[in-house]
């Protein structure tokens, strides 16, 4: 199965109005320091960056490491300047690379 | 599933359990030094000042695995006095470093969520780096408590 | 040391250890009852309460792509016999174990999907605690979100519910614990830094923090008697299911809370 992305931005706002965006990501955040039960090193397998573009224009990114928690939850504000397009990626190890997109109307 | 904190923590906490004493053997893990250089890595030379940064973890946590964090800054956050940065650094962590997020005028208010793994009881920081340079930080102290009902990896 | 090793200490060194226990475990009083969600701590109470934060959710939405999927020599999906899970599976999983004539026995909610995945789908039946048999199982089971657990009343399940109960009541593994002596006997009491809860399985599958991933009631039993220090039985096992249904009986009226958020 590949990731499942949870967004959660305000389908609607008024111009200028700041809002609230959720988002989580399903992802085992397998933190590199862990050893399986016959004491073999369970290689690195996190997420490692995350960026919120809106309507192109990048507003927000953040560097993860490995204590951020497995299924990784992160939340932030934005002014909501126009309608359009709010567009997510992740990346991370092993070529991970995850996108989501939420719509928002601005009145 | 495995065990998600590393094995000597745990090794460590019944090991102190058992004996009160707390002599014992760990592998490489962030210390109070390696914060410090992860924070110097980040944030360059800059005089970090207490203040204006608010760090919400909870004193006491259930389970090391997913702690509810939350950050928010006092800052008009207009295009001439914004947050660029915030950052979170951990001192007993395997590693210092946390998350870094990265904002910006458009962002109306600067405060941000997400959920952290912490390996044991130790001092949480946050620091952010406003856009006239000057930084900004703000620490927690988190007790872990030790569970008792942990699992085999299956 | 083995999180058993490390259960056993911690139980070793609590004033309500073994030796010191009250002998005859008494049922919880109905109205005494308490979903863990009580113990939980403000931040994961919001966890479980918003659908927008709470990890389960993830699994809940695979949960709907696989009961819209064809699947198996039948071409069909879930849906596809089943219609709106949202009202076709309505207080399902709260009856659940139900039983099964053909088993003669009954089946829990993972084994009743798995059941028609093979007779009806004529696919592979998911591996126990697979992703996509947690998946489905919790979609399912959301749709009983808010709904009372059924009293079990089938004269059928009398035998296996008086099984589960004998189970939950009898001493096992190195430390001759039962799960009475700590789910009914001293329930609120701290076992090192948890609170040791009434055992009610209002919220399965659950997302267990110390897990980092949604499980099962079976896997979250399995974890306990291996705390006990007993040999746990295999996923699928009859002895599970009795226990499964015990506690849904013991639950009879709470309300479901799938996906619940636990530490």
């Amino acid at each position: 199965m590949a990731a499942r992305t949870l967004i959660n931005v305000p389908p609607k706002a008024k111009r200028g109005e700041i809002i609230q965006i959720k988002t989580l990501i399903s992802h085992i955040m397998e933190n590199g320091f862990r050893s399986d039960n016959i004491g073999k090193p369970i290689p690195r397998d996190i997420i490692t960056a995350f960026t919120c573009a809106y309507n192109g224009e990048k507003i927000f990114e953040a560097t993860l490491y490995p204590a951020i928690s497995a299924n990784p939850f992160i939340t932030f504000h934005t002014v909501a300047t126009e309608s359009g397009m709010l567009a997510f990626q992740w990346t991370g190890d092993n070529g991970f690379s995850q996108e989501a997109t939420a719509k928002i109307t601005v009145e | 599933m495995t065990d998600p904190t590393p094995r000597m923590n745990t090794t460590r906490r019944a090991f102190l359990t058992v004996t009160g004493a707390a002599l014992v053997v760990r592998p490489a893990k962030a210390t109070p030094a390696s914060m410090a250089a992860a924070i110097r890595q980040a944030i360059g030379e800059t005089h970090v000042k207490p203040g204006r940064i608010k760090l919400n973890v909870p004193p006491l946590v259930e389970n090391g695995n997913v702690v509810a964090v939350s950050v928010s800054v006092e800052s008009p956050m207009t295009e001439k006095d914004y947050v660029k940065t915030i950052h979170i650094f951990t001192e007993k962590n395997p590693q210092p470093n946390v998350i870094s997020f990265r904002l910006n005028a458009r962002s109306g208010k600067a405060e941000v969520q997400t959920r952290i793994r912490l390996a044991d009881t130790q001092t949480v920081v946050a620091i952010c780096e406003m856009s006239d340079g000057s930084c900004w930080s703000d620490k927690v102290d988190v007790i872990l408590t030790l569970s008792a009902c942990l699992e085999d990896p299956i | 040391m083995t999180p058993a090793a490390r259960f056993a200490i911690v139980i070793a060194a609590l004033p309500f250890a073994a030796a010191a226990l009250p002998s005859p475990a008494a049922e919880i009083p109905l109205n005494e009852r308490l979903s863990a969600y009580e113990d939980m701590s403000r931040d994961n109470k919001a966890m479980q309460d918003d659908d927008t934060s709470n990890p389960g959710i993830l699994a809940v939405l695979d949960g709907e792509m696989v009961w819209s999927t064809p699947a198996g020599a039948s071409g069909r999906s879930c849906a596809d016999c089943h219609g709106d899970a949202k009202s076709s599976m309505k207080s399902v999983a709260a009856r659940y174990p139900a039983f099964d004539a053909a088993a003669g026995r009954p089946l829990d909610l993972e084994q009743r999907i798995n059941l028609s995945r093979e007779k009806d789908q004529k696919a592979q039946p998911f591996a126990a605690e697979s992703k996509e048999l947690l998946a489905l199982t919790a979609y399912v089971a959301m749709q009983s979100r808010g709904e009372p657990i059924a009293a079990h009343e089938d004269p059928r399940l009398a035998p296996f519910i008086d099984k589960g109960r004998a189970l939950f009541n009898a001493r096992q593994g190195q430390l001759n614990l039962s799960c009475a002596q700590c789910h009914d006997d001293n329930w609120g009491k701290s076992l090192a830094g948890n609170v040791v809860p009434q055992a009610h399985p209002t919220g399965y599958p659950i997302y267990r923090l110390e897990w980092q991933s949604i499980g099962s009631l079976q896997r979250r039993l399995r974890n306990c008697i291996i705390g006990m220090r007993a040999e746990p039985y295999a996923y699928g096992a009859p002895e599970y299911v009795d226990m499964e249904l015990y506690l849904m009986w013991r639950a009879r009226g709470m309300k479901m809370e799938t996906p619940a958020v636990r530490p």
